[in-house]
């Protein structure tokens, strides 16, 4: 009965974690090496000369073999260095910091918008097994998954921005005149309350609306698709056959029974959902020219640019151990009998 | 031991499952009572609608289930015929229920204590700080050790026999009058199957239930039964007090059974030396008498619709041919 404590996971779950990290880095590092294109030609510029670019190649380290660069990322890395992006002249580290807010305010508020849809749909779908709302949910959801997210996002900033004028120019966090709040946790929603500015939540909920129901649309089929097939589940249960055997109402049978039992697969399903969701930034900002760590990635990608693309590499293998430490730790809340392994 | 008006009574109750493979016919003309402070045994098989029967009862069968037929009055209320919102009422706090596999039957992420406070709070009237002390003394009276840790664990971490005696302190929290059992000790060990089924018994008496208790083995329903009702695919073939069901068995199913079953010891695979199976419930024509195929007494009359022959007052036998 004795519970072992959260941090005790959260540690192990870490220290699991290193070997993958260390692979990841590695494994950027040959792959952006591997890129075809070569920067210091195009850094040089299309004019220059050959000394002049072996001079460009000279200052990126890029003459040494592929040991010695590694050794020198390897120390950089260590110091929080993630180079120089070549395109902007500006430290990666400092760019991805500044950028990472975005993306993640993008994504966390689609992943819940997806859940404050899916969620009850699928627990509606369930408790209503074969009734309209079923059906309604179904074709909500397979609509939402065949369709390619850039073409949702695209289809509708035609339909909300071009056709109906609803939405504002699909041009980043805030219109071009605003100027954003000031910066506590670099969430635009969160610090424009914090400054108590509803001018500026309003036009920044309204640049981020688009993008995130995009990203939402996306998710949504799997996760009500899921809480569907977990509440029958759990509904069709011995557990739940003996709350109704008991006389309890049918709200503690169905949410303060089923629906708990069911929510652990639904924690699974919204932990893989959300690393979809990450992939799918990158395209997701570059159709909203939204400023977050997705965009900046592919802009360096074509530009032949390493030091961004690393390091945007390193950065998203990061969010998945945090992401799956936070669904751990979330599963241990729920499940028991997960706390006491 | 029979009175006059009995605390349930089962007429002629009738239950279709309506699959994919065609309608199964799960229980006919199913009828028995039981009297206030007895304990009915009612023994079969699996497969012959024993646990059906029982999840009709309570109206919580699943949703392909249809009962077709029949009455079941229990304290002057025709289950079968009751609002929901009257079956509420019943559930749990005058009709319990305990099932086989109670690890399953309890929830995995709901601590017991939660989980007896619950019903606790559905069913009596008891002041909100109160109720934990209640859900305690309902543990200590199914004689779980040490019940104040136990109120704070989980299902998994308690063993096969202390949780079957956590679904008893459930059942029996509102006090209800009519206990059914549904193969309460299958899955336990020897030992603890006879602590269970002593607390069982211990508990109906005590307080003064009914109870019903449903088992394949005739063995164990001996044990604890005044009278027994034997049940063959979705029939019931024969009921009668204990004693004489052992004495004179009028249906060659029983028989058999009896037979089958050692006196020595209870051993819970006994029924399977039975010969032949259970027939397809799913069949478009079955057979008028359902044991017709697998008896030895069977002659052209059995095809003739089933009669009750009456022994006595207390012994009734579904057979044309009884022993
Ligand atoms: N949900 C269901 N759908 C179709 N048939 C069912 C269903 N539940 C039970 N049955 C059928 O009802 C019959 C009786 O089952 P059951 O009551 O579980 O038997 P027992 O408890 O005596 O072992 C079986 O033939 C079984 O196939
Ligand atoms: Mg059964």
């Amino acid at each position: 009965m004795a519970r072992k404590p959260v941090w005790g996971t959260i540690f192990r779950r870490l220290l699991g974690a290193l070997p993958s990290l260390a692979g990841v880095v590695v494994v950027t590092f040959i792959l952006t090496r591997a890129l075809p294109g070569d920067p210091a030609a195009f850094f040089a510029g299309a004019a220059a000369t050959p000394e002049a670019v072996e001079e460009v190649r000279k200052q990126l380290g890029l003459d040494k073999n592929l040991a010695q660069q590694f050794l020198r990322y390897l120390s950089e890395l260590a110091h929080g260095d993630l180079g120089q992006s070549l395109t902007t002249g500006q430290p990666v580290s400092t760019e991805l910091v500044n950028r990472l807010p975005a993306s993640l305010e993008l994504t966390l508020f689609g992943l819940l918008l997806a859940a404050v849809v899916a969620i009850p749909l699928g627990v509606l779908a369930a408790t209503r097994r074969d009734s309209w709302i079923d059906h309604v949910s179904r074709l909500i959801t397979t609509a939402g998954v065949s369709l390619p997210v850039f073409f949702t996002g695209l289809l509708l900033i035609y339909i909300f921005y071009f056709k109906l004028g609803w939405a504002p120019s699909p041009m980043g966090r805030l219109d071009p005149y605003a100027s954003a709040p000031a910066t506590v946790t670099g969430f635009f929603i969160i610090d424009s309350l914090l400054a108590r500015d509803l001018g500026l939540l309003t036009a920044s909920l309204k640049q981020l609306l688009l993008p995130a129901i995009t990203m939402a649309i996306f998710v949504m089929a799997p996760l009500a698709r899921m809480t569907r097939a977990a509440m029958l589940t759990a509904l069709s249960s011995d557990y739940t056959r003996t709350t109704r055997a008991m006389g309890l109402s049918r709200y503690t049978v169905v949410y303060r029974y089923a629906l708990r039992n069911a929510l652990l697969p639904v924690v699974t399903t919204l932990g893989m959902v959300f690393s979809f969701m990450l992939g799918a930034n990158v395209l997701v900002e570059k159709v909203f020219s939204w400023p977050g760590i997705g965009a900046y990635a592919i802009e360096a990608l074509v530009a032949s640019d390493y030091a961004p693309v690393q390091g945007f590499v390193l950065t998203m293998a990061i969010l998945y151990v945090l992401l799956n430490l936070v669904i751990d730790v979330l599963y241990s809340i729920i499940d028991p009998r997960m706390a006491a392994q | 031991m029979t009175e006059a008006v009995p605390l349930l009574s089962v007429d002629n109750l009738a239950l279709e499952f309506r699959t994919r493979g065609g309608l199964v016919r799960a229980l006919e003309n199913v009828s028995f009572h039981v009297g206030t402070g007895e304990i009915v045994g009612i023994v079969g098989e699996s497969g012959s609608g024993k646990s059906v029967l029982s999840h009709a009862l309570l109206r919580i069968l699943d949703s392909a289930g249809r009962v077709s037929a029949g009455r079941a009055v229990f304290n002057g209320l025709d289950l079968l015929a009751a609002r929901e919102a009257e079956m509420r009422a019943i559930r749990g706090r005058k009709i319990a229920m305990i099932f086989q596999n109670p690890r399953a039957a309890l929830n995995p992420i709901r601590k017991i204590g939660q989980q007896l406070e619950d019903v606790l709070m559905q069913h009596t009237h008891a002041p909100r700080h109160d109720i934990k002390k209640r859900a305690i003394e309902c543990l200590e009276q199914v004689r779980i050790p040490d019940a104040l840790r136990r109120y704070h664990a989980y299902p998994f971490e308690l063993s096969g026999g202390q949780c079957q005696r956590v679904m008893i302190a459930l059942a029996i929290a509102a006090e209800p009058a009519l206990l059914i059992a549904d193969e309460p000790t299958t899955g336990l060990d020897v030992t603890t199957q006879a602590v269970v089924m002593d607390l069982i018994r211990d508990l109906v008496r005590r307080n003064h239930m009914s109870a019903i208790l449903i088992t394949h083995d005739l063995a164990l329903a001996s044990e604890s039964c005044d009278r027994i009702v034997v049940m063959h695919a979705g029939h019931v073939v024969e009921t009668a007090p204990t004693r004489a069901l052992f004495a004179t068995p009028r249906h060659p199913y029983t028989a058999r059974l009896i037979g089958a079953t050692p006196h020595d010891c209870t051993d819970v695979r006994t029924l399977a030396s039975i010969p032949g199976s259970l027939p397809d419930l799913r069949a478009a024509s079955l057979p008028l008498c359902r044991f017709s195929a697998r008896c030895e007494q069977y002659t052209s009359a059995c095809d003739q619709p089933l009669p009750l022959a009456v022994f006595n007052q207390h012994h009734s036998v579904a057979c044309h041919t009884p022993l």
